[in-house]
């Protein structure tokens, strides 16, 4: 982020949005949850993402509603602010600056204008220790502000933010570590701790896992590492304290939470099981089963009507409180590792790679939105440690997206290694993979890699294993059975001198097949399997193969596991250059020639983006991140950018997504593209007078039109042009259903519009109407220069006709003429707006 | 230590009786247990729960109720009889037939004026407590259910009587019934099954808990005769509650052998009102829990599987010490064996018969710790059953192992047995002497010329013994007759010239035999006498504490030897301080003088007094630790006591004359496995 300017790398969606805790709002309509360096607001009901809360230049770490106003929430973050928003209209109020990372807030309502936060203890001492502190947020008119009051509560804290609670009506806060539980409260000043023992009897592991207090009474509910709930009262005495101790959970207990009313404690684990304990009455519960990864968090909406749960596979259940799902928020699912490389899949342009256990997830980077889960492994996958259970460790689509190839494997670990390929084709009607076939004993060895031929008309796959042997799959009619369905078998069987193969690639016509075979690359014709040649480097294992694209078609490049990247010439089967660097992962953009090399050296990861021709390396980004990548993928941009700027040009026509080894998802962004969201979120910022409702939003943007157009200089032309064609219709198409005003309203809204006004000043929102119309007709045809001038000789004709349209003169009669005749012209280009936005 | 043959005696089948009620008395600070086989006992609360007292049941009488008036004990069972116990002489004093049928609960109200029995026939009976009896007074109106549960308002003027499906209220003055509360069958209970109303316990302030066999424990007003609240505690029953002195602490006993606590605790800190909440949960017992008793510092509970626990309440507990841990109580503080030391002849003591058993032989060395190969397994010889319904109270054989006497609460009995090789027989010996009717402990000389007998009457009578017949010589009495309430006398020690007994106001009185006089008094402690014995060569007395405290007494220098006083002195170390059943056996070795061997259910200890006392900085459990050191080492690191885990659930050590021991164990574990099968419950994973 040094470099290049207007380069940098950023935190994709897909982020973690289980971090912390999800908030409901008080109107139980927007579910909030921290994402990487933003908030996201997703709707409770139809569970879509609607905006995200961004400005924060590091990871959220924690989000509390303003007790003072329920429509603001406060965010804070491990860059050191503490944000306040307006989350329904997603605009940043203020920004307090603390100073210090924080890593939690807590707020209460009996302490306004305080935030509790989290913040580390001085970092020379090496033990993790973070202290509470409470912030006064001071009142100030300006936009960024500095919070200096700050008073820690606590010392000693443990870094688990569930482990903090604050008590009824704010009167005390609620605190354990490790085995203690301290309780302090405000007024007094005072600190009652008490702490268990490390483990009984009987073996259970007491530590403290979760906190939360009860709403009205005296009571705080604990949970531990060995399942085991406990009711703490009577704690402000030091020896008649008493506690009553609820069981069922096998394993921690990883999140409690009281209902509002405090009827009821809700309670999950790693079960996956969500426990609804009645309060007072033992040892009724009821369940909630089966939702998916285990539960981390579980929130309760301020009216009880609504809870959420928040998963380890990065997942938001909605849930009634007549504990019914309603409602699925699914991020990128992120499992202990991706084993599989990151893929697009051609035909939705859907990241995929590995997601629920046994399954590959289709990600779609564009709307931030998980589309599904493919189950590969169609086995029951069962939730305890130890076990070991299929997954898929490879997959690969071919060119178009028709075809999809999947490797099981079990037993990693073991003797007794099983897996499986398996072939899956789309399916036009179901619009989805079905498994065509399966295939047990491909090798006999652990299948290394695989690729899809990318020539248009067959398809074939190669595999390579550690059995020193590469199959080429095809497709075929089986000869015995004579069906419809084409099934795949093996069509040839190649080795080299019985060195294991290490990878494999085709070339971008097919007309070559690269297979590498520890230091030798050799190079085969599919058609006839035909040795065609052998190239070697020594020393160095080839460790990554990459034919070059589009007018670099005759470069094949490679990476050794001595830091030597070379670059051979197939026509000349020469080495063309190479140049020593330790190069993890090598991936070819396939939409252009560049090729991107990841680099990790001395601790950190840096980035070469070149062309096989050039020996100069296009783009280099030092310090991309500090660990290893090994995954990486070109996702091909929906419309080409156009940036002039050299050291952006390669992402013109695809943007690099790439996976760091404690899975986040990150990738780069140009200065452009960022100009063009923000333009796209002030777009949104409106007068703060006015309640705010989409119906307001879709009124008052005309409103705002129409004075800009009262005021006597403004010219048409000057104007910010919007791109699209009728605003009315873009805003009744893009704004989801739920959040539109009844059909009624906007019916009476859309048929007005179409509305001539003759009467002009009386009526002003339709004559804006048509004003604006006439303006978005003014930007489509801005290119068309002859009618252009026509237009605004038009509007400026219209400009004069408002100012005396009492005059009744010969003239009007002229006037009206033409209006009629603009009008017919507004109709119909207000038409080609429709088509236009029709997707 | 020393290296002894051990036989290790498994084949005492001692079965201990589950525990069906219990009663607390605050003021004595005495429990009262009573079990399935109509014994009672009575332990010391505060002196480490020593079983001071066990007054031996009868066949067919089993007690249902027990309930303290003042210091009285009274009993009522399903035999329709009311019965005042004599706790002095550990008798029962008489008993009074309630004709209502069995009788299923007896609660005493707190003015100590009357008793309330709740009988099969419906009735609520009121029993007017005299100054020696007990007198009828009348009967509450009478229901058509059984009343199983009874609960006294603490004032005195109303009752609480659990039945089947309901609990009545009754006016004591008017005798009519003022509210009727309905107990629900519960969900998914067939409705033919009744919902039994097992206990009820009445608070002062007019609230009203009831514990059913539908698992509920239930809160109800007694002015409305509504039900405030409900607790599901259990799936089966809970059969026992209790109520602790302030009311604020509520303990509920289950078949699931789960005792659970409810605390009054305000819910908002700081404010008055208050509401019963489930707190603790805590799980001792693997039976139904027949009773629980909320004393002081502690909650008692008892059940089926015969055990009596206390678990302390750590937050009323001042100082946490050896005295406030938990404790678990499977055996009686008594000897039930009693071995003829020459003759290799053991006889164990059941309730209702004797059994006397040969050792078995062995022959050869062996290496320490290794078994020997037995050559004569033990046989039994004897099974002598007792006549009439009275169970056995005390026992003894003689040491040459030709005399066997016992007695009942009614009589005594004394056998000769006549032993030739394998043929076995008694004879009893007809005519005793007036004074031997019935007995609390009873001894032979060591020389099994004479017999002794403690009475009754707080004095040892002193019977010869020969072919012939026995003839009554003598009683032994205490110096001073101030004293003329009769006490029990607990131990008798003998050795040829003197001999010991301690009584349970913890006197222990030394006669001269010889003389047959009352030599002196040892100095009274606060704790009772658990065990003693008389050193053969010093005349020594040594006794142990139920305290764990030690003392040794010189008989004829009438006060405590240098090595007492230095005990004493240095105290003793915590981990011997912190054992938590009493020592039952002090026996000494007649090759090593210095040595005094010492067991308790858990182990056997031999205190060598020539070796320095350890202090708690020393490892207290050294014996792994000096094999380890070299030959010349040891010396510094050994210290007096020398502790042998070897052997558990010991029931009775000895030392035979030809220097083997004789260890009489009884596990847990063959206890648990011949108790009923326990409520089946689901467990985890499973």
């Amino acid at each position: 982020m040094v470099e290049e300017s207007d380069v940098r790398v950023v935190r994709f969606g897909g982020s973690k949005i289980n971090l912390r805790p999800p908030i409901i709002s008080t109107d139980s309509r927007f579910v909030l949850c921290t994402s990487g360096d933003s908030v996201k607001v997703y709707s409770t009901r139809t569970e879509e993402w609607l905006h995200s809360l961004q400005g924060h230049t590091n990871q959220v770490t924690g989000i509390a509603l303003n007790p003072a106003n329920h429509l603001q929430v406060y965010s804070c973050s491990a860059d050191g602010t503490v944000k306040l928003w307006d989350f329904i209209d997603g605009i940043l109020i203020k920004t307090f600056i603390i100073g210090y990372p924080l890593f939690a807030i807590y707020v209460s309502e009996k302490h306004e204008g305080i935030v509790f936060l989290h913040i580390a203890m001085d970092t020379d001492s090496k033990k993790e220790g973070f202290q509470l502190v409470a912030v006064h947020l001071p009142k100030s008119a300006e936009q960024e502000v500095e919070a200096k009051e700050l008073s820690a509560v606590s010392s000693h804290i443990s870094p688990n933010p569930s482990c903090t609670a604050f008590g009824r009506e704010g009167q005390y806060i609620a605190f354990a570590r490790n085995l203690q539980l301290n309780v302090y409260f405000f007024r007094k000043q005072k600190t009652y701790s008490f702490s268990l023992k490390a483990t009984d009897k009987k073996g259970a592991k007491n530590a403290f896992t979760c906190i939360a207090c009860h709403p009205t009474d005296d009571c705080i509910a604990t949970g531990h590492e060995d399942g085991k709930i406990r009711l703490w009262r009577n704690f402000i005495h030091k020896k008649e304290y008493t506690y009553s101790t609820q069981h069922w959970h096998h394993n921690a207990v990883n999140t409690l939470c009281f209902t509002p009313e405090g009827t009821n404690l809700l309670s999950g684990g790693i079960e996956s099981v969500l426990v609804q304990w009645q309060y007072g009455t033992g040892n009724r519960k009821e369940f909630l089963p089966r939702l998916g990864g285990s539960i981390l968090h579980v929130s309760a909406s301020s009216d009880g009507q609504l809870f959420c749960t928040s998963h380890s596979d990065n997942k938001i259940t909605v849930i009634e409180s007549s504990f019914k799902v309603c409602g699925v928020i699914q991020g990128l699912v992120k499992g202990d590792a991706v084993l599989t490389d990151l893929m697009i899949d051609p035909r939705s342009k859907a990241l995929v790679l590995n997601g629920k256990p046994g399954h590959l997830q289709f990600y779609s980077l564009l709307r931030d939105k998980h589309l599904y889960n493919l189950d590969i492994v169609q086995q029951e996958y069962i939730y305890e440690a130890g076990l070991d259970q299929f997954e898929v460790v490879k997959a690969a689509f071919d060119i178009k997206g028709y075809w999809l190839a999947t490797v099981e494997e079990r037993g990693q670990k073991s003797a007794d290694l099983e897996f499986f390929l398996k072939l899956w084709s789309y399916d036009e009607r179901t619009q989805s993979f079905v498994l065509n076939t399966t295939i047990t004993a491909a090798h006999t060895d652990r299948i290394i890699s695989m690729c899809f031929s990318s020539s248009e008309e067959t398809t074939m796959l190669v595999t390579i294993a550690e059995d020193g042997q590469f199959k080429a799959w095809c497709q075929g009619v089986d000869a015995d059975t004579k069906q419809d369905q084409n099934f795949w078998s093996c069509d040839f069987v190649g080795s080299y001198h019985n060195l294991k193969p290490t990878n494999c690639s085709f070339s971008a016509d097919s007309s070559l097949l690269a297979v590498s075979f520890q230091e030798v690359i050799t190079i085969w014709s599919p058609d006839t399997w035909e040795l065609l040649t052998t190239l070697c480097q020594p020393p160095g294992v080839i460790r990554d193969l990459c034919f070059g694209r589009l007018s670099c078609s005759k470069y094949l490049i490679s990476t050794t596991t001595r830091n030597l990247l070379c670059c051979w010439n197939l026509l000349t089967c020469a080495l063309e250059w190479s140049t020593s660097v330790e190069v993890s992962k090598l991936q070819s953009d396939p939409l252009s020639e560049n090729v991107a090399a990841f680099s990790y050296q001395s601790k950190h990861t840096d980035l070469f983006v070149f062309k096989p021709n050039e020996p100069r390396p296009l783009f280099t980004h030092k310090n991309v991140c500090s660990e290893k990548i090994h995954r990486a993928v070109f996702v091909p941009r929906e419309e080409p950018l156009n940036n002039c700027d050299e050291s952006s040009q390669w992402l013109n026509r695809s943007q690099l997504y790439f996976l760091t080894q404690n899975m986040d998802l990150l990738t780069f962004s140009t200065a452009t593209e960022e100009d063009r969201m923000l333009s796209s979120s002030t777009r949104l910022v409106i007068d703060d007078s006015v309640a705010v409702t989409p119906f307001y939003l879709l009124l008052g943007k005309h409103r705002q039109q129409q004075q800009k157009l009262n005021t006597p200089s403004h010219q048409a032309a000057d104007r910010p042009q919007q791109p699209q064609g009728s605003v009315t219709i873009t805003e009744l198409l893009h704004t989801p259903a739920h959040v539109l005003p009844p059909a009624s309203v906007l019916c009476s809204m859309f048929v007005s519009s179409l509305l001539i006004s003759n009467t002009g000043v009386l009526q002003d929102p339709l004559r804006k109407e048509m004003e604006s119309s006439e303006q978005e007709m003014n930007s489509e045809k801005e290119e068309e220069d002859s009618e252009g001038e026509m237009e605004a000789c038009d509007s400026q004709q219209e400009l004069r006709v408002q100012g005396s349209v009492d005059e009744v003169t010969p003239k009007l009669s002229k006037a009206q003429e033409r209006e009629l005749k603009r009008v017919r012209k507004t109709d119909f280009s207000w038409m080609a707006g429709l088509i236009a936005s029709k997707p | 230590m020393g290296e002894f043959k051990v036989h290790r005696v498994r084949f005492f089948d001692y079965m201990p009786s589950g525990i069906r009620a219990l009663a607390f008395n605050r003021d004595i600070e005495r429990i009262a247990v009573a079990r399935m086989d109509g014994s009672v006992e009575v332990f010391h609360c505060s002196d480490r729960f020593f079983q001071e007292k066990i007054i031996p049941g009868r066949e067919q009488c089993g007690i249902e109720g027990l309930s303290w008036v003042g210091e009285r004990l009274f009993s009522a069972g399903l035999n329709g009889g009311i019965t005042e116990y004599d706790l002095t002489n550990q008798k029962v004093k008489y008993t009074v037939d309630a004709y209502g049928g069995p009788i299923w609960t007896i609660a005493g109200n707190q003015q100590g004026t009357h008793l309330a029995v709740g009988c099969e026939d419906g009735t609520v009976k009121l029993f007017e407590v005299n100054e020696d009896k007990i007198q009828f007074e009348r009967n509450l109106d009478r229901q058509k259910s059984r009343i199983i549960s009874l609960s006294w308002h603490p004032s005195g003027s109303k009752i609480a009587a659990g039945m089947m499906d309901m609990i009545q209220i009754f006016n004591v003055e008017t005798g009519h019934s003022v509210h009727r509360l309905l107990a629900d069958r519960g969900v998914g209970t067939s409705r033919s099954k009744e919902c039994v109303v097992w206990s009820v316990v009445y608070l002062s302030d007019g609230t009203i808990i009831s514990g059913d066999s539908v698992g509920m424990v239930k809160l109800w007003d007694d002015q409305t005769g509504t039900l405030i609240k409900s607790h599901n505690v259990t799936k089966c029953d809970v059969l026992a509650l209790s109520v602790s002195q302030n009311e604020d602490s509520l303990v509920a006993g289950t078949s699931e052998g789960t005792v659970v606590q409810f605390q009054f605790i305000s819910m908002v800190l700081g404010k008055d009102d208050k509401e019963w909440v489930r707190t603790r949960t805590f799980k001792n017992h693997t039976h139904d829990i027949r009773a629980v008793a909320e004393i002081t510092t502690a909650v008692v509970s008892g059940g089926m599987d015969a055990q009596l626990v206390v678990r302390p309440l750590l937050d009323k507990v001042e100082v946490r010490s050896a005295a406030s841990a938990l404790r678990k109580i499977h055996f009686p503080h008594r000897r039930l064996v009693s071995c003829a030391r020459k003759s290799g002849l053991m006889l164990f003591q059941y309730p209702g018969h004797l059994e006397l058993w040969r050792l078995g032989e062995s022959e050869g060395k062996g290496m320490p710790g290794s078994s020997l190969f037995v050559k004569r397994n033990p046989e039994k010889l004897l099974h002598l059953k007792v006549k009439g319904e009275d169970h056995i109270r005390c026992s003894a054989v003689s040491p040459c192992g030709e005399w066997i006497v016992y007695s009942t609460a009614s009589s005594l009995r004394l056998y000769r047995l006549h032993c030739d090789n394998n043929n076995v027989s008694i004879t009893k010996i007809s005519k005793l002497p007036m004074v031997l009717s019935s007995a609390n402990q009873l001894c032979f000389s060591s020389d099994s010329s004479h017999l002794f007998s403690a009475s009754t009457q707080s004095s040892v009578h002193l019977v010869s013994l020969s072919q012939s017949g026995c003839k009554f010589v003598g009683t032994l009495k205490p110096k001073s007759g101030e004293r003329t309430i009769g006490f029990g006398v607990l131990h008798i020690i003998e050795d040829g010239k003197w001999l010991a007994s301690a009584n349970s106001d913890h006197e222990v009185h030394i006669y001269n035999l010889q003389t047959r006089k009352a030599h002196c008094t040892v100095p009274v402690y606060s704790s009772a006498v658990t065990a003693m014995g008389i050193h053969p060569t010093t005349n020594c007395l040594f006794m142990m504490y139920a305290d764990q405290q030690m003392c040794e007494y010189s008989i004829e220098q009438k006060q405590y030897t240098d090595w007492s006083r230095m005990v004493q002195r240095k105290g003793l170390h915590r981990f011997w301080m912190e054992r938590d059943t009493p020592c039952l056996n002090v026996m000494f070795n007649p090759q090593h003088p210095s040595h005094v061997i010492l067991h308790d259910t858990y182990m056997l200890c031999i205190i060598d007094q020539s070796l320095p006392l350890p202090d708690d900085k020393t490892q207290f459990y050294n014996q792994l630790t000096l094999k380890s050191l070299p030959e010349e080492q040891r010396k510094s690191h050994s210290h007096a006591f020398k502790v042998c885990k070897t052997f558990k659930d010991i029931l009775c050590v000895e030392l035979m004359s030809d220097q083997s021991l004789v260890v009489v164990e009884r596990p847990l574990e063959d206890v648990a496995s011949q108790l009923p099968a326990p409520i089946k419950q689901k467990k985890f994973a499973t």
